[in-house]
């Protein structure tokens, strides 16, 4: 049996790191809310950018503009959006395994794809493995803006024209609720099925100069925004794992010192029972 | 007289929403003139100045391109970033210039030449907007 210090040090310990992951857990909760205000603010931008896409997408057929049509794929590119951190339970390690699951099933070699990493995680565990990863960012801010990932951004859709990839797929964690989040794979580019996903609208536009010319500039920003609401959708996932793992760490040490604190009274009520058998059997001795 | 609503939304969220007079926007075609009721258009933007006539009086707001959406008495402006005059910080601004111009002073290859370039006009259109020459 544990000596009474070392219970009673081991009870002192753990009360100390559940106020760590109590103060995480109120952290990561006020940090959510606040990703939640974000993503509801890109909403507004997102449904208007969609509306007009679609509107000229149904209203030219057959545009031939590049980000549309989809070419003999040779090379694939996955942009995979974690944390910088770990301590939210399996969100980094969801998105991970659903990657490389994806990546062993299609690909043989390695020449066949690469990698743009968001997060540190990802990145790590990618140049890790010796993957061709071609872009990064991480230490963003935990609620980015859009001029944070402007660079990546850009990057990832000038790549696709330029051809240095011929397929973008996203990876990141879709925010269902506070409790609960799902790995996403979205295929940013081509844009191929983009009449067919977005509800026709029945405004009929002029386009100043022509609708390939603004095809030319809609279409990246498009794509853009895409993987920019992919973040915000990414951040707030994380801001709810790390809050749901850390309430279970902070539950979890409740349990333990509880366990803890009886195993305690225990020792300390047979160090008693044993002392006061001590006494008397002395005392007798006397007699 | 009829009025035209504005909305001019970036991805960080709304900038600007309000009833006015007339909008005037740099498209890549030139500048435009949009006035209650007109027909239904989209128009690439230009890193420029959005004009809005409101009561006789002007504001302008700073875009770095985008697109504009016409309605007949709705105007949507999208763009990657938008600052109303008042809210643009000048300082900023100021540096933002500084480091394009050396990096322009630096012999670079075209890629970093061009967004020295882009960045530049960017800082410049946020300058002017503040000072109100336009």
């Amino acid at each position: 049996m544990a000596s009474l210090r070392d219970v009673k040090n081991k009870i002192t310990s753990t009360k100390k790191t559940s106020q760590i992951t109590k103060a995480m857990q109120m952290v990561s909760s006020s940090k959510l809310r606040r990703a939640e205000t974000n993503a509801k603010a890109f909403g507004p931008y997102m449904d208007k950018i969609q509306e007009v896409v679609a509107a000229i997408a149904t209203g030219t057929t057959d545009s031939g503009h590049p980000m549309l049509t989809s070419r003999p794929v040779k090379r694939t590119a996955y942009l995979v959006i974690t944390a910088d951190r770990g301590l939210a339970g399996a969100y980094n390690s969801n998105i991970i395994r659903a990657v490389s699951n994806a990546i062993t099933e299609r690909h043989s070699s390695k020449d066949e794809y690469v990698i743009l990493a968001i997060g540190r995680m990802g990145r790590d565990f990618f140049v890790k493995r010796g993957s061709n990863v071609i872009g990064e960012v991480i230490g963003l801010p935990d609620q980015p803006t859009f001029s944070n990932i402007k660079e990546i951004a850009r990057k990832a859709v000038g790549m696709f024209t330029d051809g240095t990839y011929d397929e973008l797929y996203m990876y990141y964690n879709h925010f269902v609720s506070a409790i609960s989040n799902e790995v996403t794979e979205k295929k940013v580019l081509p844009l191929t099925d983009i009449a067919s996903e977005l509800a026709t609208t029945n405004a009929s536009y002029e386009f100043e100069p022509s609708a390939e010319a603004i095809l030319e500039v809609l279409l990246p920003q498009y794509a853009e925004s895409l993987i920019f609401g992919a973040l915000l959708d990414g951040k707030a996932s994380e801001h709810s794992a790390r809050m749901t793992a850390m309430k279970n760490a902070t539950d979890n040490a409740a349990d333990m010192i509880s366990g803890l604190t009886l195993v305690y009274n225990r020792a300390r009520q047979a160090a008693i029972t044993q002392e006061i058998t001590e006494i008397v059997g002395g005392a007798s001795a006397l007699e | 007289m009829k009025t035209l609503t504005v909305n001019i939304v970036t991805p960080d969220g709304p900038v600007y929403d309000s009833e006015v007079d007339m909008v005037i926007a740099n498209t890549a075609s030139g500048e435009i003139g949009i006035l209650p009721g007109h027909i239904p258009m989209v128009a690439p933007l230009v890193v420029g100045a959005v004009k809005l006539k409101k009561d006789g009086k002007s504001e302008y707001v700073a875009v770095t391109g985008g697109f504009v959406e016409v309605r007949p008495e709705k105007v949507t402006i999208l763009t990657q970033s938008a600052e109303v005059a008042s809210s643009i910080d000048l300082a900023r601004a100021k540096a933002a210039v500084k480091r394009a111009e050396e990096r322009l002073q630096m012999k670079q290859d075209a890629v970093d030449f061009e967004r020295a370039n882009l960045s530049l006009k960017r800082a410049m259109n946020r300058i002017n907007v503040h000072e109100g020459n336009i």
